[in-house]
């Protein structure tokens, strides 16, 4: 299976870690040609191929998009139609600039992102633990004090699928709901940048819910 | 591929500050002109003990003081010996490449040639609206200015044009150096940025703000693949991390969570992120990058990170948040005088 990463920084080259390691082949690109991140990539993912945005798209079975939330426009449909997508970006004012200008009132960012690829299954996953607890705190299904990664997204096929290679990457899968609960794993969530097990995310994200007065019982 | 030979001996050890606001002995937080007055304390006292550089970075928010590194640097000019003078960083991107250069090259002069600049994207972001440019060019002003800034420093009369600035038209800049000024680059885990710097052919000063540091070793490989790529000299590592180090582990750990987790939920906060719970705050300290504890505890500590990651110079990161203004006094006393010497002896036992 190939999975396909759309950004080459840090969360980008993590990601493809642990899908490497997870046994994996690994696509990835940058946001300009293949060989602007050949020689990164020839020494963080010696196993992964760079290539165009397009090609990780159309090649891939399932993409990961780790490139800046404000690009999201670059993205072709066209590309990514018929294929599920992990949306692991998040909004972050000093590179994506004001929110306004950027994200849609009343969605989550990972709902516009679905508009955008619509004829793409979006998964929302991946986002809200640092890229380097990522790298850290990676561990075999079953290991003690394993971390868990929240996922949300309105298609149950596509999250079953998710939540396997959640777990492949070393992480216990907690599906929080539809997309449109995606907005519980932004930046302010109590769970974003946090780094916890299965029990305490799904009480963080229950008791934010509630605070936030989303109901994200549906599909869950 | 030519890598540096590792001597214990020759490591360089060293301090870095913002100016985080110290609380006074009666808990009050002191102005931010007395913590600019504290740090060139600290600088005066950090040479007295050899330690080898002092570098203070560039910020524009209320919980650091230091806006202006190099004119602290410049009092610090005047009354220490030995120790190296830099920035940590200096924002280039909304900086004047010209101005930069002036202003460290004055330093240099002042300072008998012991002036550094460290160059970085930073980690902040108040500088940009503060000065007039736009984050959306974030990278382009960084990457623009730093084309300029390695032109100025062959000290010769400069022609460039670029995007981000004025052209330049076979134009000198003064004063001139006695001793080529030495640049490196703060990078804090962008792999572009780490081949940056080795293109450039400066040395890479690797941040190291949280996880382990091992995670770091292929940002090393990167840089030596790089520099070969573009036939540049692999320049020797240095890493920053912060620390807090006390007479035992307990009081060490407990000021560390008063004052640098606090720091670290501080600037979170503003960036959507949850506070550091104690879980976090344990790995940071047991297997992470926070080097916290009694002299002996921080040495086993740095000792392993320099071994595994081959570093020249490390820099300590200390005196975060509101940690009183005597406990920092003492913080650098114990690094100087005890974790260092041990660092060494730790190394030169394994080699």
């Amino acid at each position: 299976m190939k999975i396909g990463i759309i950004g080459a920084g840090k969360l980008g080259t993590v990601l493809g870690q642990l899908a490497q390691k997870a046994g994996y082949q690994v696509l990835i690109s940058g946001s300009g040609a293949p060989s602007k991140i050949e020689l990164i990539i020839s020494v963080l993912l010696p196993q992964a191929k760079a290539l165009t945005t397009a090609a990780v798209a159309q090649q891939a079975n399932l993409i990961i998009l780790a490139l800046p939330l404000h690009q999201y426009q670059t993205l072709q449909p066209a590309d990514f139609a018929g294929k599920i997508v992990i949306d692991a970006t998040n909004y972050w004012e000093p590179t994506d600039g004001p929110a306004t200008e950027l994200l849609l009132p009343g969605i989550s960012s990972s709902e516009m992102i679905q508009q955008q690829l619509k004829d793409s299954q979006v998964i929302k996953a991946l986002n809200h633990i640092g890229y380097h607890d990522l790298a850290d705190q990676a561990l075999p299904a079953g290991s003690d004090n394993r971390k868990a990664v929240a996922l949300a997204g309105d298609h149950v096929a596509a999250k079953q699928q998710v939540a396997e290679i959640v777990n492949d990457f070393g992480f216990d899968p907690v599906d929080i709901g539809q997309l449109a609960a995606g907005s519980l794993l932004e930046p302010g969530s109590p769970v974003f940048g946090a780094s916890v097990a299965r029990e305490q995310l799904q009480q963080l994200i229950q008791d934010y819910a509630a605070l936030k007065k989303i109901d994200n019982s549906k599909n869950a | 591929m030519t890598k540096q030979k590792f001597d214990p001996a020759k490591i360089d050890f060293g301090l870095d500050s913002f100016g985080d606001i110290p609380l006074s002995a009666s808990g009050q937080l002191l102005s931010q002109a007395a913590a600019i007055r504290q740090v060139v304390a600290e600088g005066v006292l950090a040479d007295e003990l050899g330690l080898k550089v002092i570098a203070l970075g560039e910020h524009h928010r209320a919980d650091y003081a230091i806006s202006s590194p190099d004119v602290v640097l410049a009092a610090l000019a005047a009354r220490t010996k030995q120790i190296t003078l830099a920035s940590g960083v200096t924002v280039l991107s909304s900086d004047d490449p010209v101005r930069v250069y002036e202003r460290f090259a004055t330093l240099a002069a002042l300072s008998n040639s012991r002036a550094e600049v460290v160059l970085g994207r930073g980690s902040f972001l108040e500088s940009f609206p503060l000065y007039g440019y736009d984050l959306r060019d974030y990278d382009l002003l960084f990457e623009d200015k730093l084309s300029l800034f390695a032109e100025l420093l062959k000290e010769r009369p400069v022609t460039w044009s670029g995007k981000t600035r004025s052209s330049l038209k076979q134009m000198d800049v003064f004063p001139k150096t006695e001793q080529a000024l030495p640049v490196r680059i703060a990078v804090g885990g962008t792999p572009a940025s780490v081949v940056r710097t080795a293109k450039y052919g400066f040395p890479l000063t690797l941040a190291i703000i949280g996880g382990r540091a091992e995670r770091f070793l292929p940002y090393v490989q990167l840089y030596q693949r790089a520099a070969d790529q573009y036939q540049q000299p692999i320049q020797p590592l240095a890493v920053h991390s912060h620390g807090l180090i006390a007479a035992t582990d307990d009081e060490a750990k407990e000021l560390a969570w008063k004052y640098l987790r606090e720091s670290f939920v501080k600037v979170g906060q503003e960036r959507g992120w949850a506070p550091m719970g104690q879980e976090q705050f344990n790995f940071e300290i047991n297997e992470g990058s926070f080097y916290v504890g009694s002299p002996e505890t921080v040495a086993q500590r740095l000792a392993r990170t320099i071994k595994q990651l081959g570093v020249s110079r490390f820099e300590l990161a200390y005196g975060a948040g509101g940690l009183p203004a005597a406990q920092r006094m003492k913080l650098i006393e114990l690094y100087a005088q005890q974790v260092v010497p041990r660092v060494r002896e730790l190394l030169a036992e394994e080699e």
